[in-house]
């Protein structure tokens, strides 16, 4: 456990000798190493910057216990201020009142959007819903034949028209009323934050169906750039939450915690596979284990 | 501050400044902290900037830039960046394009496949992801848009043998160049890397050579970026890279790392969505982007 950056701590406990106190300077050479820690993690420099400033209080504050290494409570410290940045309460579905409730999926380009709007489907069908899905990505090759290809699998219906994004959407949210289904997922186009019209026509759509939900899919391996995007994304859509996909992989996940920080909204679900059924809802503290390098993957273990 | 948090921002501050101070340097490092350097390279970088500032005597904040970015050009710019064609007689040449998911694969493929044509080379696409919903469909329409040949298999079917379906068939149609598709793939599933390195073997057989094995990376990528690369180079021998989305406000500060530590140069670089949005890779370029402020992205999207 705490692996990587208790190895970092190593020569400069090691320094300490049984004193019942870090010194100034020990604190100053352990934050430098946390710090390093976070940017390996890809945790955004200004977001570090504002966890290690909240971490030095705690670790000149408090006073060592001697059933733990020194090494081990400046981890339990960083542990639970990172928990607690990406945490707070898990996120809690609720449903329109008046049904269908709708939930907006957006994102960059390649991020997740389309598996993950398969997904979130299988995972409302399993609360008992009727989802229908909308393909109001009009402009990647195959998107809407990605869709029903997924739809088909899960079977779940697709509604989709070669019209525009936001008649799509609209249409979408019609045909879900005539059906009878209780829950809406529409699937968009990738775009950058950057691109103001594209920016603007999710706005449009986000407008033309008023989501319950609007998710913002970001993938764990995304660097320092999250935070541009999260806010970006946040700004123009008032983001509900964040799913994470990729997180089979060895990214660290750190963006994960930068956006978290930047848009202030719980990460609802973490994506884990390719597979419709690698997804479930987001376990803070396992992120937070994997941030600091302590080799995660419970959520993968938990599952297999 | 948001003005700062821009590299062009950091840069605009370190000028703005008389002299060279602590601060100067601290503002150089977040500078290549946030375009996704990494912590590593960024030392390493400012070390040797910091020893050649001292050797010259430099003083002047302008100097300083200009020697960053004279050294980010050195450690960007080496290896032969030239697209291989050269193949033993009667071999029809074989470009394989791999990468984690997401990352532009398939995009790109239509973009060079556009480029080859517009040449004047025949060219044919293989659909060697049979895994991913409606990724031969997408493939197809991009060999549509291109005027290119096209192969694909059934749904879950051996991609090697799809690649070399496709080799065969360029071979005795005469064709010069066989792009290759593959599904995306995380760098850390084991059977998934061997079965990318069995598909590079089985594209090297006769007809076919692989002169290219070109590794796409999203410039959104953070640190995972330099495992990514580690991993294809072992399983598939990568000998280039194509850096996409740099349209967006992500710098791919990754490369740099990418090509110091494992010698592989970038070769192409995405600016879009559409089939133009394809250039060569600039080491002096990229460096000035770098450096240019945020929204003013590398190149402007052009709109399909
Ligand atoms: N390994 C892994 N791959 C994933 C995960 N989620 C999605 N993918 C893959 O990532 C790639 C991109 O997924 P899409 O769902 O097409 O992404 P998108 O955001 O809809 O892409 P655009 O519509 O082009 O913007 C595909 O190869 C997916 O199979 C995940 O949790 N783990
Ligand atoms: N803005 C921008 N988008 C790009 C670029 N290259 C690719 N994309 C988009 O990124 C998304 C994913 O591209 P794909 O070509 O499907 O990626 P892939 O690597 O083949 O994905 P998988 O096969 O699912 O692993 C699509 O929406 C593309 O349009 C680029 O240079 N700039
Ligand atoms: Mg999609
Ligand atoms: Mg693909």
């Amino acid at each position: 456990m705490f692996d990587a950056l208790s190895d970092r701590f190593d020569g400069i406990f090691k320094r300490l000798k049984g004193r019942g106190r870090l010194g100034d300077a020990e604190v100053d050479e352990v934050l430098r190493e946390i710090r390093v820690a976070l940017l390996e993690a890809d945790v955004n420099i200004a977001v570090a910057r504002g966890l290690v400033g909240r971490i030095r209080e705690r670790c000149v504050g408090e006073e060592l216990s001697r059933s733990l290494s020194p090494a081990q409570q400046v981890i339990k410290i960083v542990h639970e201020e990172l928990i607690e940045t990406l945490g707070g309460e898990t996120m809690k579905v609720t449903f329109a009142s008046k049904p269908p409730t709708v939930v907006l999926m957006a994102g960059l380009q390649g991020a997740g959007k389309t598996t993950t709007t398969a997904k979130l489907a299988r995972w409302f069908k399993q609360q008992g819903r009727n989802p229908l899905l909308v393909g109001a990505d009009l402009q990647r090759p195959a998107a809407v034949e990605q869709l029903r290809t997924l739809g088909s699998q899960i079977d779940v219906p697709v509604w989709s028209e070669p019209t525009d994004p936001v008649a799509v959407a609209e249409g979408g949210l019609a045909e879900a009323r005539r059906l009878g289904r209780d829950v809406v997922i529409v699937d968009t186009a990738g775009r950058l934050a950057i691109d103001a019209e594209m920016m603007e026509q999710v706005r449009q759509i986000s407008g033309a169906v008023d989501p319950h939900y609007t998710f913002l899919v970001i993938d764990a391996m995304t660097g320092q750039d999250a935070v541009s995007v999260a806010q970006a994304f946040h700004e123009t859509l008032a983001l509900d939450g964040v799913i994470l996909t990729k997180l089979d992989g060895d990214a660290r996940g750190g963006a994960a915690l930068s956006v978290k920080e930047v848009v202030g909204r719980p990460i609802a679900f973490a994506s884990t596979g390719e597979k419709i059924a690698d997804f479930d809802q987001f376990h803070p503290d396992r992120l937070a284990g994997r941030i600091l390098g302590m080799g995660d993957v419970l959520t993968l273990i938990e599952k297999a | 501050g948001k003005a700062r948090a821009t590299l062009a921002g950091y840069v605009g501050s370190v000028l703005g400044r008389s002299g060279i101070d602590a601060e100067t340097w601290d503002e150089l490092e977040e500078a290549l902290l946030l375009a996704d350097v990494g912590v590593g390279p960024t030392m390493e970088i400012l070390d040797h900037v910091r020893a050649r500032v001292k050797d010259e005597g430099i003083t002047d904040p302008e100097a300083l830039v200009e020697v960053l970015k004279a050294e980010l050009k050195d450690r960007i710019g080496g290896g032969d960046r030239t697209l291989r064609r050269d193949v033993s007689d009667g071999r029809t040449c074989v470009w394989l394009f791999v990468g984690v998911n997401g990352v532009g694969k398939t995009t790109t493929i239509g973009k060079v496949a556009a480029r080859e044509r517009a040449e004047g080379r025949q060219v044919l696409l293989a659909a060697g992801d049979t895994f991913r919903a409606a990724a031969a469909e997408q493939l197809e329409m991009w060999a549509e848009r291109a005027g290119a040949d096209f192969v694909r298999g059934a749904e879950g079917s051996d991609p090697s043998s799809v690649i070399f379906d496709g080799v065969q068939r360029a071979a005795s149609r005469g064709h010069e160049l066989v792009l290759a598709d593959t599904a995306g793939r995380l760098h850390t599933k084991v059977n998934l890397m061997e079965e990318l390195a069995k598909v590079r073997r089985v594209s090297d057989r006769e007809p076919g050579q692989v002169a290219e094995v070109l590794l796409v990376i999203d410039a959104t990528t953070g640190q995972n970026g330099l495992t990514q690369a580690r991993q294809f180079a072992e399983a598939a021998d990568v000998t280039g890279v194509v850096l996409t989305k740099l349209d967006g406000s992500a710098k791919g500060g990754i490369v740099v790392a990418i090509q110091t530590e494992l010698g592989i140069p970038v070769k192409l670089v995405g600016l879009g969505e559409t089939a133009a949005d394809l250039v060569e890779f600039d080491p002096d370029e990229f460096v000035e982007a770098l450096f240019a402020s945020a929204s003013t992205p590398a190149a402007h999207r052009e709109t399909p």
